[in-house]
């Protein structure tokens, strides 16, 4: 149920973001969603990819620091509302949320959010158990093919 | 510590150690002029001797000795192998070799002779340092070319306490001895007495409940910080002590019962605290590099060895009631130091601070700069894979901790940047460590 997310160390300069995609884009890698966080002096970025084993080689050869994360990824309801719900489940069981971002994709009245948890296998326990779906990478894949 | 107490008895083993000042001056004047004499016949000084006509006549007072020639290191490499000897081979009783990071040891003989005077020199600091008769030391420096083991195991017998000669490494074997031989005392490196505490507690045993009470620890530079650590986690007094091999080994210096400063044996060592720029003097109290002569080495006399190593000096009566003057644990090296405003910092420390943090040393850049008028250090560190984490907060806090520790070990407020790998250039193998970017004019 969990996917994996790759994270780059990168300096916050110009031309830095773009390299790694670039990297990645030639080994004919299609890339899901990103996230960047950013201070002024470095970025992670965060990158959800389906070939993520092919993708690592390709930017850990290339040189960069690699960091690989196991995050959830949660169908919500595109609507008002639809994360705070989410959101009041994992509360009310105690888990706390290290960042989140939204994958770039709909589907119908859908809209898929990235969760980092401290302990994803609990959350995707508390997620399922109070009936939100969580979106496995096959199944994620799938729709974006 | 407190001036007035001391950590231990007060004992002194040689006479010599007390002599007063006046009388200590005249001996180390007339052993000056004799080593003069010794060394006209060691072709480094006798080129020099004769070109600017010395002779142990030149030698009126004590600083006379800036007459004559420094001898670098590099001096001593180009007259390898012992090309500095200033007795027949056949004198020669012992050979070690100090180790460097260029590749062949620089060798070192010793008299017979040498060898007396060297142990007497550490039986003085072991002594000093709380050493009785009835103790027994494990000594674990490396035996074998390195001084350290060697120069101590003579010193030990010398004030007569029981020698174990464990030598340097495996930590558990050296726990087993300390356990089954209940040593008194512990002689290594104080990063060596560290790792022994950690080998204690992975194996289940109380560090401080270890039957050791004192320690000498030397053969690196550490800091006030480290003897606290040490002293806490061991539950022991440990004792700095200073020495090099190109000068004879350690017993150069070392500390008594005040710790307040490592003595510096000056019946036999003539010692100067020189700006390393100007090779002038500098004041009392200021830190500089240490210039030693030897007064009483036979095989390989040394006149004006520039040890490179940065301390202080301090002329001032001790409570203990030697004369000698005392120095300060080394800062540093003068070959690489930083002045950031008005702090004396060595790349040396930003590693430490580095270690500290992060277990193991990363490629590191020291970048400064002087946009105004202040001095700004911004700490280039390269990430690697075990440092990098994909939560924001985690970076942060690495930065904050490395900054903090650069301020705690080094005294100086640096900006840290975290960088990519292999963005710091290397130099033939080697990470260039400093880049000065101050104007060198204050214009």
């Amino acid at each position: 149920m969990k996917l994996q997310q790759l994270s780059l160390f990168l300096e916050n300069r110009p031309g830095r973001l773009g390299a790694p995609l670039e990297a990645i884009a030639a080994a004919g890698i299609n890339l899901m969603t990103l996230s960047l966080a950013d201070t002024a002096q470095f970025g992670i970025l965060r990158l959800i990819v389906r070939e993520w084993e092919q993708a690592r080689q390709v930017l850990e050869d290339a040189g960069w620091v690699v960091n690989l994360t196991e995050v959830v990824a949660v169908d919500l309801l595109d609507r008002p509302g639809g994360l705070a719900q989410a959101l009041k489940v994992l509360e009310s069981a105690g888990l706390n949320i290290e960042y989140l971002y939204a994958f770039s994709l709909r589907r119908g009245d859908k809209a898929i959010l990235i969760f980092r948890f401290d302990d994803p296998d609990q959350a995707i326990t508390v997620l399922k158990a109070a009936g939100l779906h969580v979106v496995d990478a096959e199944e994620l894949f799938s729709h974006v093919a | 510590m407190p001036a007035s107490g001391f950590a231990i008895e007060n004992r002194v083993f040689d006479p010599a150690e007390t002599l007063p000042r006046a009388a200590l001056e005249a001996l180390q004047l007339e052993r000056l002029r004799d080593l003069v004499a010794r060394v006209s016949e060691v072709p480094f000084y006798r080129d020099y001797f004769t070109l600017h006509d010395i002779t142990r006549r030149s030698i009126r007072s004590l600083d006379d000795v800036r007459r004559l020639p420094f001898t670098t290191k590099d001096d001593l490499r180009r007259h390898q192998p012992l090309g500095f000897l200033a007795v027949p081979r056949r004198e020669v009783a012992r050979i070690h070799g100090s180790s460097g990071t260029t590749g062949r040891p620089t060798f070192v003989a010793y008299t017979a002779q040498d060898l007396k005077t060297w142990s007497g020199l550490c039986a003085r600091f072991l002594v000093a340092g709380g050493l009785r008769p009835e103790h027994t030391v494990q000594i674990a420096f490396g035996y074998g070319l390195f001084t350290g083991g060697f120069g101590l195991h003579y010193g030990v017998e010398q004030v007569g306490a029981a020698v174990i000669p464990a030598a340097s490494g495996n930590t558990r074997r050296q726990l087993d001895i300390i356990h089954d031989l209940a040593p008194e005392v512990l002689i290594c490196t104080p990063s060596y007495a560290l790792t022994i505490a950690d080998g204690a507690r992975e194996l289940g045993m109380d560090p401080r409940s270890l039957p050791l009470r004192f320690g000498h620890f030397g053969g690196e530079p550490w800091t006030e910080d480290m003897r606290r650590e040490i002293e806490e986690q061991l539950d022991i007094l440990a004792f700095n002590n200073y020495g090099l091999s190109e000068v004879m080994g350690p017993g150069v210096s070392g500390e008594c019962a005040a710790r307040n400063g490592m003595h510096l044996q000056e019946d036999h060592f003539l010692v100067e605290c020189l700006d390393p720029e100007t090779l002038a003097p500098v004041p009392e109290g200021e830190p500089g590099e240490l210039v030693i002569t030897t007064l009483t080495r036979e095989a390989v006399p040394m006149i004006r060895y520039r040890t490179r190593d940065i301390a202080r000096l301090y002329r001032e009566p001790c409570a203990c009631g030697r004369h000698m003057t005392r120095m300060s644990r080394v800062a540093g090296r003068s070959d690489d130091m930083l002045i950031i405003r008005g702090v004396n910092v060595f790349p040396s420390q930003i590693e430490e601070a580095l270690l500290r943090v992060e277990g193991t040393t990363p490629h590191y850049l020291i970048e400064v700069d002087r946009p105004g008028t202040l001095d700004q250090v911004t700490v280039k560190v390269e990430i690697r894979a075990e440092m990098f984490s994909d939560r924001m907060d985690r970076m942060q806090g690495l930065r904050e901790r490395i900054a903090r520790e650069i301020h705690t070990v080094a005294g100086i407020r640096a900006e840290v940047d975290l960088v990519e790998p292999r963005r710091i250039e290397r130099f033939a193998g080697k990470a260039k460590r400093v880049l000065d970017k101050r104007s060198l004019s204050d214009g």
